[in-house]
Order: C-alpha cells, then structure tokens, then sequence
C-alpha cells in the first residue's frame, strides 16, 4: 500500500472525525435554536467528510477493513488530526473561535485538493469543498457578530482567541504525508493554503475588532500520533460500544 | 358582524372543514386552547432531543451516528415550525421558552425517562416515534392552517425516523445475544410510557370533547392508543421480542388486541415532576438558554451597529 496516501487520507479523516464529534456535543444544548441546528449541520458536514476518507484510506490499505474499523478500532496514538479539533467546546466563543480556525484551513484545502491527480481525493474535495464555503461563512460571521457585539461577547472570543491561538498553525505545518502529497501531485501545497488562510485570518479578525496574540509558539504533535490528554476520552465516547461488545453488526 | 354572528361564521367554517388562518376571527378559547396544544408539542421536540443526543457521541458506528445527528436535528427543525405556528396566534417564542423553563408549559412525559443504552435509540424510533405519528397523523387535517401545515411536515419525518427506530432494532435483535438482551431491555422500559404518550383515558381527558368539536383532534386518546397496541404487537413479534404485558391478547370477538391496565399513578407522578429525568431535562434547557444569553446580545448588539452603519452610509 501506499503509506503516505494512507496517512495523507486518515490525517484529514481524523480532523473531520473529531471536530465532528466536538461539535456533536452541543446538540440540544445551543444559545439559539437556529444555532443548535447550524452546529448540528456542521458536525453532520464534517462527519460525512470523514467518512468518505475513511472508506477511501481503508480501500488505500487494501486488507478488508472498513470505515468503522479505522475510526472505532484504533488507539489515540494512530490518530493523525491536529491538536486543535480535539480542544474542548469551552463555550460558544471558543466553539466558534476553534470552528472558524478550521474552517479556515479546509475550506481552502478542499479547494486546492480538487485538482489533486488522485480521482478519489479530488471527488471527496469538489463535494465537501461546497460544505465548507457555508461553514466558514457560518463561522466567520459569529467571529464578527461576537467580536463586535457587546463588550463581553469581544472579552470572551478574545480570550478564547488567546487560548486557541497557540493550536492554530499545526495544521499547516507539513508532516511527512503532506510533503509526498504536495511532491506526488495527490495532495495541496500548504504553502499556498497557509497564505491564503493567513489573510482570512487577518482580515476577519480585524472586522472583529480582535487582536490575535503575537507569540508565534505553536503546539504540535497531532499529525505524528502525539495528542492531548484530551483525545482518550474523546475516543473512550466514540469507540465505548465497539469496544464493549467486539464484532457484533450495528 | 357582532361576536354571536363571528362565532357563527366561525362554527360553519370548521363544519365545513375550512381552515382557520391566523387573520380570522376565532373565539379566545380556541386560540388558547391552540397556543397550549402547540407550544406542548414543539416544546416536546426541542426536550426530546436531549434522551437522544446523549447517545450521539457513542453511536456504534459512523453511519449511525450521521443518523442520529440527522435526527436531532430534525426535532430541533419540528421545534422552529410548530414555535413559528404557535407565534401566528400571538404570541412569541420567548414567553413560549420561559413557560417552558418555569414548568408553566408542560411537554410530553416520555422525554423525561432516561436513555440508558443503545437499544433505547432504537425503542425511542421504534416506539416513541409511532405513537407521536399516530397522535399527529390526523393533525394534519387540524382546523388551524398554519399548524395543519407544520404537521405534515413533521409527520414525512417523524416516520423515517421510525422506520429508522424499528431498523435499529432489528439489527439488534439478529446479532449477538447481548445486543437481544438489550433489545428486550429497551422495550421493558419504553413500552409502558409510550402507551402513557395518548394521554389519560378518554373518561378523564377532560379536553378531548371540546378539541374534537373544534376539529384540533381527530381521536379520542383509546381509540389511538387501541391502534397503536394493535399495530406494534405484530412488530414485537417479528422483532422476536416480548412485549412486557401479561394480558396482551388477541381478542377475536373485536378484532382487536386487548391489553393490561396501564399504571396511572406512574403517569400522574411524571406529570407532576416526580419522573427519573424531569429535573435534568428542564435543568439542561435552562442552562443552555441562560448560558446562551450573552450571544444572543451579542447578536442583537451586532445588527443594531450594522444598521447604524449603513444608516450613516
């Protein structure tokens, strides 16, 4: 098989996957009906996406797995997602905050990645790239609304700028995958994306009437299998059943 | 027209199965009544979506819970029309919320059991679903448009996800003894309160005459709760589970099943806050609309500058 493809494929597979199961958790639970809907949408969106790259990277690996094996059946060490979708909810302005930094990473990403010579990358793309022209906007517009609302919505999204911040660059930073991706044509060149994201960043931010910090520290880890105490309970939730009660059909 | 001649008009036109829309007259009664039923049902949505969410996160695969989520959501969007029905009656979503978090508005009693595992999705779908589906199938022809309206869009929904519900449990019942165990497990516990969703026996529903003559309710709780004992018996049985009532029978003489007595204080006692879940439920509402303050001033706060903006532009 190829390695880097496979990994390639889980690393984006496992940021949808856990944003996705993120988001989930404020299902029932939004300040805004509309938004709970929204929010729901969203992880809806992002679990959709991780599944078709999860069927995809199984079918790359070639041994008769399954998309719920990957997601269910492996430990936190073989998970390939930044550090950032694993973050907690915290509260809306965090959730925004953690949203708007992803969306606008995969907006962008979906959009490069559909000229991927890989048939497979490029189909999921042109289809989830679609998705996230709306979640961006959905996210940027709250980044507006919060930081240029009242005076606690700017103290709380600052902080949760703050907070954030330190997690946001992972995702550019090349890991091995995305070096053969760019290299081999299958995948984007972060580069591009990292220009094309810095700018949104910027220009939203400032709309908003935020300051991002400007320590450029950032946290890594995620792409090589390192994570946050956060991820074992996240996967202890998601896998619990799989794991309670092996092989069974569901 | 005087007020005897309104309410003439008023009774001809729901004689003649013509709807009533939010502009016509309508005695203040019937509004309330209205506002009352409907508000019941949307706050029923927007509660019922919390036994469910707690099993998103540990959905047992990715296509499950793509389903569940899907599912919520469409509660959350039940919740949105029948509010926005309930809001051409005059009144707004706010005060249907506060009702709601101050215990004045009630909402269906079996959101307040809780889902304690898996199989509970599939019963909840199978079960909880159905009842509401033979409760609010003939609210589509209800006499008020704008709920009429709201209904037939919940009900195409409302019976995916029971098609769904049913579908869970039976991938349950055919695979491996303890996913059978919890099979049977889900539909011990939700049986009973899924018969209670009907309400009170016609001889102590005290609404039903007056609703069923303003065409708001189309039958009487036992004929509903008859058919809905009549159709989930044979799906029990093709479950290969069992329905957890010694009297449940066919009875050949009426063609019908004839089934155990329900146990009312049990209902009563939810009603009045004393269920397993009634506390946490209305605890979880009221937190995520309190916590939910500051953005929904943000949010206003926001739109007020814009406006201001492009005012001075």
């Amino acid at each position: 098989m190829n390695n880097h493809l496979f990994n390639y494929t889980l690393q984006q597979a496992d940021n949808c996957l856990i944003l996705g199961q993120r988001l989930g958790e404020w299902c029932g639970h939004g300040p805004i009906l509309e938004q709970d809907i929204a929010m729901t949408n969203i992880a809806l969106d992002l679990i959709g996406q991780s599944r078709m790259l999860y069927q995809y990277a199984a079918e790359v690996q070639g041994d008769g797995k399954t998309e719920d094996d990957l997601a269910y059946l492996r430990d936190a060490w073989d998970f390939k997602n930044v550090l950032l979708v694993e973050q907690p909810n915290g509260d809306f302005a965090k959730t925004i905050l953690r949203q708007f930094l992803f969306d606008s990473f995969n907006c962008y990403f979906y959009e490069a990645l559909k000229d991927s010579n890989d048939e497979k990358l490029a189909a999921i793309a042109a289809k989830s790239h679609k998705e996230t022209l709306y979640h961006l906007k959905w996210s940027a517009d709250w980044v507006l609304r919060l930081g240029d609302g009242t005076e606690e919505s700017h103290e709380r999204i600052q902080s949760a700028l703050n907070e954030l911040w330190p997690y946001s660059a992972e995702i550019i930073i090349a890991s091995d995958a995305d070096h053969d991706a760019k290299t081999n044509g299958y995948g984007v060149n972060l580069e591009e994306i990292q220009s094309r994201r810095d700018s949104k960043i910027e220009e939203v931010l400032e709309e908003a009437t935020l300051t991002a910090p400007e320590d450029t520290f950032s946290h890594s880890g995620g792409k090589s299998g390192t994570h946050t105490e956060h991820l074992g309970y996240i996967l202890a939730d998601l896998q619990f059943l799989q794991r309670a009660y092996p092989g069974n059909e569901w | 027209m005087n007020e005897k001649q309104l309410e003439d008009h008023f009774n001809e036109k729901i004689d003649k199965d013509i709807r009533i829309e939010p502009k016509d007259w309508m005695p203040e009664n019937y509004r309330k009544t209205l506002i009352r039923q409907i508000s019941q049902h949307a706050h029923s949505e927007i509660v019922g979506m919390l036994p469910e969410a707690n099993w998103i996160s540990r959905a047992p695969t990715l296509r499950r819970k793509a389903a569940a989520l899907a599912k919520v959501q469409d509660e959350a969007g039940h919740g949105l029309y029948l509010y926005s029905a309930c809001e051409t009656l005059g009144i707004d979503r706010d005060t249907l919320l506060d009702q709601l978090h101050t215990g004045k508005a009630k909402y269906s009693s079996i959101f307040n059991y809780p889902t304690l595992t898996w199989a509970d999705m599939g019963a909840i779908g199978w079960l909880v679903d159905g009842a509401a589906i033979m409760n609010q199938v003939p609210l589509c022809r209800a006499s008020y448009g704008p709920y009429a309206r709201a209904m037939i869009r919940v009900c195409k929904e409302e019976s995916f996800h029971q098609r769904q519900g049913f579908e869970i449990m039976l991938t349950l019942c055919r695979g491996s003894k303890e996913q059978k165990k919890m099979a049977q497990d889900a539909l011990n516990r939700w049986w009973w309160p899924a018969l209670m969703m009907f309400g009170p026996t016609d001889a102590d529903s005290p609404h039903t005459e007056q609703s069923m003559r303003w065409g708001i309710k189309r039958f009487t709780n036992d004929e509903l709760r008859q058919k809905f004992v009549d159709v989930s018996k044979p799906q029990a049985d093709l479950l290969g589970i069992t329905i957890p009532d010694p009297d449940l029978k066919w009875n050949e003489e009426r063609g019908r099943h004839d089934f155990g007595k329900i146990n009312w204080e049990e209902f009563y006692n939810v009603i009045k806050g004393n269920g397993p879940c009634n506390k946490q439920r209305i605890d979880a509402r009221t937190k995520a609309w309190e916590d939910g303050a500051w953005v929904r001033a943000a949010a206003s706060a926001y739109a007020e500058k814009r406006k201001s903006k492009q005012q001075a532009a």
